[in-house]
């Protein structure tokens, strides 16, 4: 990578950690480098005990593998494998939102529906009656029908994708035997499918991978957000900050990291209980601040401060100015408990799936919650006890940013614009230029893009050509970070038609100036939300979500659920950009069929540029397309 | 004249299957299940290195003029008049490290726990036996070749000579390609 334009919040973390002689992911990364070959190309397979096999690239070694599966056949069910783990994790996050709300409505969970907005619009797309009722009741049935994908074994389609995801689509993906019923047995068949011995056909198993990301979109993204929403409320526009400088020398620092605002929106709840306890330690306040997907929950319902995306956490440990960090699921990197040992930080652990050594384990399950986020909340307090007086080294690095453009706060904010048909601002401005498009820019933070600054470069070449960039997850946050959600990144950045519009949008807003041209959408789980609005406007248009000029990126890949994430827009019809190449360049058949022939079949191809510059060019070019093809 | 190592550095895709055989070679056990259980564990004299999206197996080229054997004072580095290889006896390598000094290709390695010059030996066991170097045998794409100086020679010969004939052949779609022109040259 030729450019070196590391961020300046990442500079200030490392020289932190530096000092301090912390070995960090990158000098891990450092040696573990160069990768494997084999590994990058997806020809290393590992499923049975005749292997592992490994296909050579130039053709002198093995063609093929012990059991005489080809190299497209192998990268394909390592891909499916890839969707696997990134689908289980949304729907298991999803199935355990639906079981906290069934248990919060039976009053064994102390929890209660603050959505009422949602539990409404929904109970209207499920045909759920609401006249005369109680919500509490009308959201039973809602937890009835969830409860009901889960249980099923007919072939009868998945309550959630039927009623939500567009028919036209739907018509699609039923052509191509996509359609799922209950997602635990998919996840299951993928499994069993790609086992030793079963489907060795690379068409039929890339297949199955559009059919695993549908379930990732539709059960584990949308079904998930859904009853987050009814249980949390539906997120409005908050103005927050972003980076490592929100923590706080004198206050008791609480970072919450991982993704199921299950855990987070408690111990929120528990920490301005318990204010007065850290008032009497000598602390000025309880600073709870969000990192990775569970801070963009907070920040989207609260606006809490987000300290940190998933590459920064063992680097804000450094600091030593966090009290305690409390993780749920996914992205916790066991470095941390590590990190951890060496401030006094209390390390917790709560979830049961995810144990780490030398972590401290305080389980957390809803029956519980609030016994269990008190003891957390507890522990924060009495680890800044030990820390108070002690120096820290908090690099002052911030921005301003606008969080909370839920669908809904964004259709209230074109409301005003447009009472009767809020879109139709935003479709105007579509079809006249002044937004040339929108690109959803998703995933995770990568250490291996963070030298070029691929995320925040890549969306400032976005702007400039008035392209419309909503994001989520830990690409919000490097956004956020990089002061890409304020006002001012509108006026330094956008192109004039973009600008013009944002201005409108800002006085609209009652903001003090324009607003931002990064909209925060959420966490990485609030996809789904990017994948409503653009069903609304395609709905509005009258064509297909795949008409829309509009891509998808994952500029800095690391997790399998975006992979699977990924795949869902692809199902949609969306094309992808996507950094670092995905595991499949190792069969050819594959790799044509996911950048070329997969435009015949749902209309989206998938295109991998590792240059923020070439990746915007690319998005835009394949914006200019979709524009002519509409006549705009 | 003997066999040595050469490598076709297009073809190494740094899967560093060579530096597990060596090091299980250079164990007791000659084992991975026993080498990994070892205590000093087994060190590899062999280390891919990344050079862009290139990678490149860098060890020892056992020179026909070996600077590592004129430094050495004590005469623990020697060649074997058997196999022309060049190799360190530990029980005259006193670490003074001259060895590591004057070698162009950083083929010796300072072993910090032994405080001996380490260093490829090209498998004298295996040699003996008609096999190929581990690194060699254990390489899946044929980046490390066991041949003659000649054999070589007469290999890229060949391959020039077919070209020269048949033109240029076809390009490869082996993903390798495809992978080194996105991550760029350097």
């Amino acid at each position: 990578m030729a450019d070196t334009t590391l961020p300046v919040i990442e500079g200030a973390l490392l020289k932190v950690a530096h000092d301090k002689g912390f070995a960090t992911a990158r000098d891990r990364l450092e040696v573990m480098s160069p990768q494997c070959g084999f590994g990058e190309l997806g020809t290393c397979c590992r499923i049975c005990y005749m292997g592992p096999c490994r296909i050579d690239p130039f053709g002198n070694g093995p063609k093929t593998g012990v059991c005489g599966l080809t190299p497209d056949a192998m990268v394909a069910r390592n891909l499916l494998r890839d969707t696997v783990g990134g689908t289980a994790s949304h729907v298991g996050h999803a199935r355990h939102v639906l079981l906290t709300l069934r248990d919060a409505l039976n009053g064994k969970a102390p929890y209660q529906v603050k959505g009422v907005s949602k539990v409404m619009a929904l109970a209207k797309t499920f045909g759920v009656p609401t006249e005369g009722r109680e919500v509490n009741d009308i959201c039973r049935d809602l937890v009835n029908i969830a409860l009901e994908d889960f249980g099923r074994q007919d072939e009868l389609p998945n309550n959630w994708v039927s009623k939500r995801a567009p028919a036209a689509e739907q018509a699609l993906w039923s052509d191509l035997g996509l359609m799922y019923s209950n997602p635990h047995n998919e996840i299951e068949t993928a499994m069993h499918a790609t086992s030793m011995g079963n489907d060795a056909d690379p068409v039929s198993l890339m297949l199955r991978v559009l059919k695993m990301s549908l379930i990732d979109g539709w059960t584990g993204l949308t079904l998930c957000v859904d009853l987050q929403d009814i249980l949390f409320g539906v997120p409005e526009i908050a103005v927050t900050e972003a980076a490592v400088g929100v923590l706080e020398e004198n206050s008791v620092n609480l970072a919450a990291h991982g993704h199921n605002p299950v855990l987070s929106e408690k111990i929120l709840e528990w920490a301005e209980k318990l204010e007065g306890e850290a008032l009497a330690a000598g602390a000025e306040r309880i600073n709870v601040v969000g990192v990775c997907c569970t801070g963009n929950e907070l920040s989207m319902r609260h606006g809490v401060k987000l300290a940190a995306h998933n590459s920064q956490t063992e680097l804000i440990l450094a600091t030593g100015a966090v009290d305690a960090m409390v993780v749920d699921i996914q992205c916790i990197w066991p470095q941390l408990a590590q990190v951890a040992k060496c401030f006094d930080t209390a390390f917790i652990t709560t979830d049961a799936m995810v144990r780490i050594p030398d972590a401290r384990h305080i389980p957390f399950e809803p029956h519980h919650a609030d016994e269990s986020a008190r003891q957390i909340v507890q522990a924060a307090i009495d680890a800044f006890r030990r820390r108070r007086g002690k120096p820290v080294d908090i690099p002052q690095h911030k921005s301003t940013a606008v969080a909370g453009l839920s669908v809904e706060a964004i259709i209230d904010l074109l409301s005003k614009l447009d009472a009767e048909d809020p879109l139709k601002p935003v479709i105007d401005n579509v079809a006249n230029g002044n937004i040339f498009g929108f690109v959803g820019v998703v995933g995770c933070s990568s250490i291996k893009f963070r030298d070029n600054a691929m995320t925040e470069e890549m969306v400032k070449h976005l702007l400039r050509q008035n392209v419309l960039v909503l994001t989520t997850g830990c690409t919000a946050h490097i956004c956020a970070q990089d002061g890409l959600m304020t006002s001012e990144a509108t006026y330094r950045y956008c192109g004039d038609g973009l600008k013009a519009v944002l201005v409108v949008l800002g006085k609209a807003a009652g903001l003090d100036g324009p607003l931002p041209p990064v909209w925060h959408m959420g966490a990485c789980v609030d996809n789904s939300r990017i994948v409503d609005l653009m069903v609304a406007l395609a709905e509005r248009l009258g064509v297909k979500v795949g008409q829309l000029p509009a891509v998808g990126s994952a500029p800095e890949l690391v997790q399998e659920k975006a992979v699977s994430i990924g795949g869902s827009f692809l199902a949609l019809g969306v094309s992808c950009h996507i950094a670092p190449a995905p595991r499949i360049l190792g069969g050819p058949m594959v790799t044509k069929l996911l950048t070329e022939d997969l435009q015949e079949l749902t209309g989206a191809v998938v295109r991998v540029e590792l240059e923020p510059k070439g990746a915007a060019d690319w998005m835009v070019a394949h914006i200019a397309g979709k524009r002519a093809a509409l006549g705009i | 004249m003997s066999r040595t190592i050469f490598t076709v550095v297009e073809n190494c895709v740094a899967c560093k299957s060579c530096e597990i055989a060596c090091a299980v070679e250079h164990s007791q056990s000659k084992t991975l299940a026993g080498a990994i259980l070892e205590t000093p564990p087994p060190q590899r004299r062999i280390n891919v290195e990344g050079v862009g999206a290139y990678s490149y197996p860098s060890r020892c080229q056992h020179c026909s003029d070996a600077s590592c054997i004129t430094a050495c004072p004590t005469g623990a580095m020697q060649r074997d008049c058997g196999t022309d290889a060049v190799f360190s006896d530990s029980n005259k390598c006193i670490g003074c490290w001259m060895c590591v000094v004057v070698c162009p290709f950083g083929g010796v390695t300072a072993d910090q726990s032994s405080k001996k010059a380490l260093k490829c030996d090209r498998c004298p066991e295996r040699t003996a036996r008609g096999e190929a170097p581990a690194c060699v045998a254990a390489c899946p794409t044929g980046t490390l070749l066991y041949l003659t100086p000649e054999e070589f020679a007469a290999q890229r010969r060949q391959a020039t000579a077919r070209a020269a004939v048949c033109g240029e052949q076809p390009a490869q779609t082996n993903g390798m390609d495809i992978l080194r022109s996105l991550k760029g040259a350097n």
